[in-house]
């Protein structure tokens, strides 16, 4: 027992050595957390900003706004005013007329299909739902507002070539040379032509064909006839000079030049496209809407959640609180953790197998859909519903038993308001997981073209993966926006999902 | 408990709805959705019934969908990227699938394209089973595992970059198509593999359908569109796909001529352009009289504003049948004519 049997004490020094390794050890952890955090938000807001880049086009629509006449003899010849024959009346007709009154110089029949070629095929739908809305419009004239084809959308949108506009102080001189023309200008340097530019004068278009040298004429090659040879005065003349070059656009020259006038005759506008929220799907990218999926979505979460949340709490409350312990009980146990990790696919071959070919249910309805969603989030929400009924307190459940409650009181009173808020929140989770599936739902029929906007449980319908999926394989460069603009309106139908689920557990919270 | 009985009601009711049908369900190839989605489309804009319903479920999975019998319950119409299978004609008759109307819709190119910062590039059948095959023969005539690593290798009129080709994957119609109408072409103008065909099919048909899994060649998934803009951030690479999307991205990549034609809609509609296939639907005129309006749907597919030269689906990418085969089939289609299994393969 003497001092010789106590270890020398440390030194100060070495403590704080060791001091300040801890420190540092601890501040170099904070540094990877922060680190880590730092990646995933930059790389979370660069897919926000490309998604919300390409996305934000789809939202917006390219019309011209036309002065149309709503020709009784067309749309209504017998005065009926009854919406079934107005709506099969011919609104097209007066469209086109009034489309190619703003070009009288384009005569020829195939400039005059090219020239309809820029409106949409859905172009007469707009006019058609005001004069079934108005039937009073007949025999009057009407603006219309009457909507671009999606190439034609995609230049007005500046996606297929940027343009400049020059104003040459010089005058011109154009002379015929057999079909193609030759241009002279005072002082070609200062003017800048390039082979390509566009001359417009007298009425007609000429482009800029051979090597533009000083003190030589300049070749010119015919887009649109000028009317006259006379010379033009300075600031009577302009260049439009496409940044893309013609081979490598959609819109050839003459057709971007007709868009150029309408921008200039001042009848293009481009606004909200609320058709992207209130029709279904098209092979037209232009009417394409969501309407179609997003109800889909809706009954498909609706059947999903309206099955699972009662199934799932009443199994959940029962393994959890009334079922005896024994090998059945855990055999189920273990099946349900098994079944949370199968793959999704093959609860759509299940649903093939038992609700459509068993029991006859229709292909591609959201009634079969919720149903293989419920079987998909089922084991999820019993999971996360008995995680939260062990998270109360037993205290809770023993205090009510002790003033004289039944098991059954003492957890529907008392455990099952607490445990509530954690059952939303798996509930969530299980339908935000069901919302963005899309294998199960390929078996039963769901990856569909489908227009009609579904109405009931039976009736067809995609979701909206579905439609993301869908549109993202085809050819058409607008359906490209379109699928951004999809992903926007999922992910916000997510949002308001997830805030929903917050605010009611708020609430639950409150009260207890 | 009432929730459940609830559902379990709701199950029996919904049972007795599917029994009746008033719209036109059709499954089958991605390859022919594009085209027939918008026949479907105008047929319901059109005709004041509902517009029919397309499901793309590739080629194959669709005949089987087909065949499997007759009824409310199942699909009047199959799209499909090439001739119905005498296996598959006869699985039908199997399930009382007899009456089919083949009606041929047009022609879909396959076309080997890259960016058009790239170079020009212009290949024979032979080249291209050359630098895409797993095993070549060897000067001797023997099969030996790919030796070719840039194109130059392969031909010395060919550029000298890595050989990097983006294709679809084996599970998709785009593949089988390629496979059959480049790699078997290829192969037949090498003459040791001619003379193995001869001695030994089957062998010859592994050389022609394995494709090299050394990296040259890339699985680029079912997506076309990725396939493009893969090609455009990389100049090196070249890409396997449909017609219509080289017409979408005109400005983006350009098509390889192959074997002296290059992929242009004239080309491939008059023939030059051999890489090509024809593209078909099926009917089941069985269905005609329960399920209404399968007939005005077929007439508005053959229709000159559909299937004409100048019609929507020559505007959405289909190259579209000549004249004389376009009036046969019109007539045909119209005539409901059913075909018949000895004429298949």
């Amino acid at each position: 027992m003497t001092d010789t049997a106590i270890a020398a004490p440390r030194r100060f020094s070495d403590n704080d050595a060791l001091v300040a390794k801890r420190y540092r050890a601890e501040r170099r952890f904070k540094l990877y957390g922060i680190a880590a955090i730092a990646v995933t938000a930059i790389f979370l807001v660069l897919l926000f900003a490309d998604i919300l880049a390409r996305g934000l086009p789809a939202f917006f629509e390219s019309r011209i706004d036309l002065s149309v006449k709503v020709d009784q003899a067309a749309i209504d010849p017998q005065n009926s005013k009854d919406p079934k024959v107005i709506r099969t009346g011919d609104f097209d007709t007066p469209v086109r007329d009034s489309f190619r009154a703003l070009f009288p110089e384009v005569t020829s029949r195939a400039d005059r299909k090219k020239l309809l070629g820029l409106l949409s095929s859905g172009a007469a739908d707009d006019f058609r739902k005001m004069v079934m809305g108005n039937p009073g419009l007949i025999g009057q004239d009407a603006k219309v507002p009457v909507l671009l084809s999606d190439d034609a959308d995609q230049y007005m949108k500046g996606r297929q070539t940027g343009v400049e506009r020059i104003k040459p102080i010089d005058g011109l001189t154009i002379k015929q040379n057999g079909e193609n023309y030759t241009l002279s200008v005072v002082s070609p340097e200062s003017v800048g032509f390039k082979i390509g530019d566009i001359v417009r004068a007298n009425g007609g278009a000429l482009r800029i064909s051979g090597p533009v040298e000083t003190d030589k004429e300049i070749p010119a090659e015919t887009v649109t006839a000028p009317k006259s040879l006379d010379p033009v005065a300075s600031g009577a003349w302009d260049i439009v000079r496409f940044t893309v070059p013609e081979s490598s656009r959609r819109i050839d020259d003459q057709e971007a030049l007709w868009l150029e006038q309408l921008k200039e005759q001042g009848v293009a506008e481009n606004g909200i496209a609320w058709r992207f929220f209130s029709s279904g799907d098209s092979r037209e990218p232009e009417l394409a809407g969501i309407r179609g999926a997003l109800m889909g979505s809706i009954l498909t979460l609706l059947v999903t959640l309206f099955l699972c949340l009662p199934i799932g709490v009443a199994a959940a409350i029962y393994l959890e609180e009334f079922a005896p312990k024994n090998r059945l009980t855990q055999l189920i146990e273990v099946n349900i953790n098994n079944l949370a990790a199968v793959p999704s696919i093959v609860f759509g071959l299940l649903g093939l197998a038992m609700f459509l070919n068993f029991f006859g249910l229709p292909r591609s309805a959201p009634l079969v859909g919720g149903l293989v969603l419920a079987l998909l989030v089922l084991p999820t929400i019993i999971i996360a519903a008995r995680a939260a009924l062990r998270a109360v307190p037993p205290s809770i459940k023993e205090a009510a038993l002790g003033v004289g409650a039944s098991h059954q009181q003492a957890i529907f009173h008392h455990v099952l308001p607490l445990a509530m808020p954690g059952i939303m929140t798996g509930t969530i989770i299980g339908m935000a997981h069901a919302l963005g599936e899309t294998a199960p739902l390929l078996m039963i029929g769901m990856v569909a073209f489908i227009v009609d906007v579904p109405a009931g449980f039976t009736d067809a319908a995609a979701v909206l993966p579905i439609q993301i999926y869908l549109w993202s394989d085809l050819p058409e460069i607008a359906f490209q926006s379109k699928t951004a603009g999809a992903i926007i309106v999922l992910l916000v139908f997510l949002f308001v999902m997830n805030a929903a689920a917050i605010l009611l557990r708020k609430r639950f919270e409150r009260r207890w | 408990m009432k929730r459940l009985l609830l559902a379990a009601s709701l199950l029996a009711l919904t049972a007795g709805i599917a029994q009746a049908r008033d719209q036109i369900r059709i499954v089958g190839s991605s390859t022919v959705y594009p085209f027939t989605t918008a026949v479907a489309e105008q047929f319901g804009k059109t005709s004041g019934m509902k517009t029919p319903v397309v499901e793309s479920t590739g080629t194959g999975g669709g005949m089987k969908l087909f065949c499997a019998g007759i009824g409310a319950d199942q699909p009047d119409f199959t799209n499909a990227s090439r001739q119905i299978k005498k296996s598959e004609f006869e699985d039908c008759a199997k399930h009382g699938v007899t009456d089919i109307v083949e009606i041929k819709v047009g022609f879909d190119g396959l076309t080997v394209a890259n960016s058009k910062t790239g170079p020009d590039l212009i290949f024979t059948k032979q080249q291209l089973f050359l630098a895409l095959a797993k095993e070549v023969p060897d000067k001797d005539g023997k099969l030996v595992a790919n030796p070719y690593k840039t194109w130059k290798d392969v031909d010395a009129s060919l550029p000298d970059e890595k050989i990097e080709v983006l294709g679809p994957p084996p599970t998709s119609g785009t593949r089988d198509s390629f496979v059959e109408l480049v790699m078997e072409q290829g192969a037949l103008t090498i003459d040791s593999l001619k003379a193995l065909k001869k001695s030994d099919a089957k062998a010859f048909d592994t050389v022609w359908k394995s494709i090299r899994e050394d990296g040259a060649y890339i699985d680029a998934g079912e997506n076309d569109n990725l396939i493009v803009q893969k090609l455009e951030a990389n100049p090196k690479a070249v890409g396997i796909f449909g017609y219509s999307f080289l017409e979408e991205n005109q400005n983006k990549i350009k098509g390889a001529s192959i074997d002296g034609g290059a992929p242009t809609y004239e080309t491939i509609a008059s023939g030059e352009y051999k890489v090509a296939r024809p593209l078909f639907i099926y009917a089941k005129k069985q269905h005609v009289g329960t399920i209404p309006g399968m007939v005005e749907f077929v007439k508005e597919y053959v229709s000159d504003k559909a299937m004409g030269e100048d019609g929507y689906l020559a505007a959405k990418g289909l190259v579209t049948l000549p004249g004389d085969e376009a009036k046969k089939t019109k007539a045909a289609a119209e005539g409901m004519e059913t075909i018949k299994g000895d004429q298949l393969m």
